[in-house]
């Protein structure tokens, strides 16, 4: 049986919430994605937990590392001289 | 709702946090306090970057010692066309495939994504679901995904366990979830930095966070260990 045409499955929802969370479905899709959302739990649950999984990459912390020749680079950087210029 | 990342930041650099304007006028004076700033906030991403890239550790560092100098020479000529760092992973992007071309051995980094795009990977496994001999409701849930509690993923320990999925995944996607959601750049500053379609690098974003979800889920679900 096929599901009427402004539904779409589980498996299919599961498929668009990035492309929801960007924006970046077409009218209708959304419209769709929704509406399912509304009536159904699981997809409310799965859509919960990606949320969760997506502010928590967000607020890992961040690895920064300077590079050994840090005050080489800075120095080329202060020094370089566009060869154009003439 | 949905769009919260859409805040058009500028780099978080020392004390030009958010005015790209004003670190690209600093540069551009050679300000070496603005560019030491820049390389300090910049030089471990392009490493994680270059690594998605090329296999080879030596080469990443070569690639991006290549890409500073050209950032170097290049700052006068940056139009603004683009963001800054867009512009400079841009950069990144072009010596990595130069690099490949020269050592004659890989694909590059686009041709690699879209191949990994197009490969087929359920978000969910497909067992989850129903099917067509189930009976009239085919492909929806066969028992609800469980609800995690608000505060679940708050731990110091659930941390560790997110970093580690991440470093697990396969380049591509490690590559745009790194950019995307660890970053919080916009998807057009990452179609462009990394040469890849629109289209591949939701894909990509998109696997690797049902990745993540999976592995924190089965955390969540085992009494977190």
């Amino acid at each position: 049986m096929t599901p009427p045409p402004l539904q779409i499955t589980c498996k299919e929802f599961v498929e668009l919430v990035t492309a929801h969370e960007d924006g970046a479905l077409p009218e209708w899709d959304r419209i769709r994605f929704e509406s399912h959302c509304q009536h159904c739990s699981g997809c409310r649950a799965y859509l919960q937990q990606m949320r969760l999984t997506i502010s928590a990459l967000r607020s890992l912390p961040r690895e920064m590392a300077e590079p050994d020749n840090l005050d080489e680079l800075a120095r080329t950087f202060k020094d370089y001289k566009p060869r154009a210029q003439s | 709702m949905a769009q919260d990342q859409a805040e058009v930041v500028g780099p978080a650099v020392g004390a030009f946090d958010g005015n790209e304007p004003l670190l690209v006028a600093a540069l551009r004076r050679r300000d070496e306090a603005a560019f030491a700033a820049l390389v300090k906030r910049y030089h471990s991403l392009m490493l994680r970057v270059a690594r998605a890239q090329l296999n080879d550790v030596a080469a990443c560092e070569e690639v991006v010692q290549e890409t500073w100098l050209a950032v170097i020479k290049g700052i006068d000529s940056f139009a603004g066309r683009s963001s800054l760092r867009t512009w400079m992973f841009r950069i990144l992007t072009n010596q990595a495939s130069a690099r490949l071309e020269r050592d004659g051995r890989q694909i590059p980094f686009s041709a690699l994504a879209s191949a990994d795009a197009v490969a087929s990977e359920p978000s969910i496994e497909p067992s989850r679901f129903l099917s067509r001999d189930d009976g009239p409701r085919p492909y929806f849930w066969m028992a609800d995904p469980r609800e995690w509690p608000e505060d679940a993923l708050l731990a110091a320990e659930v941390r560790s366990v997110i970093a580690e999925a991440v470093q697990l995944l396969p380049d591509s996607q490690r590559v745009v979830i790194t950019l995307r959601d660890l970053e919080g750049w916009a998807p057009d500053e990452v179609c462009e930095a990394l040469e890849i379609s629109d289209g591949n690098q939701r894909v990509l974003l998109h696997r690797a966070r049902a990745r993540v979800r999976a592995v924190l889920d089965d955390y969540l679900g085992s009494g977190g260990r």
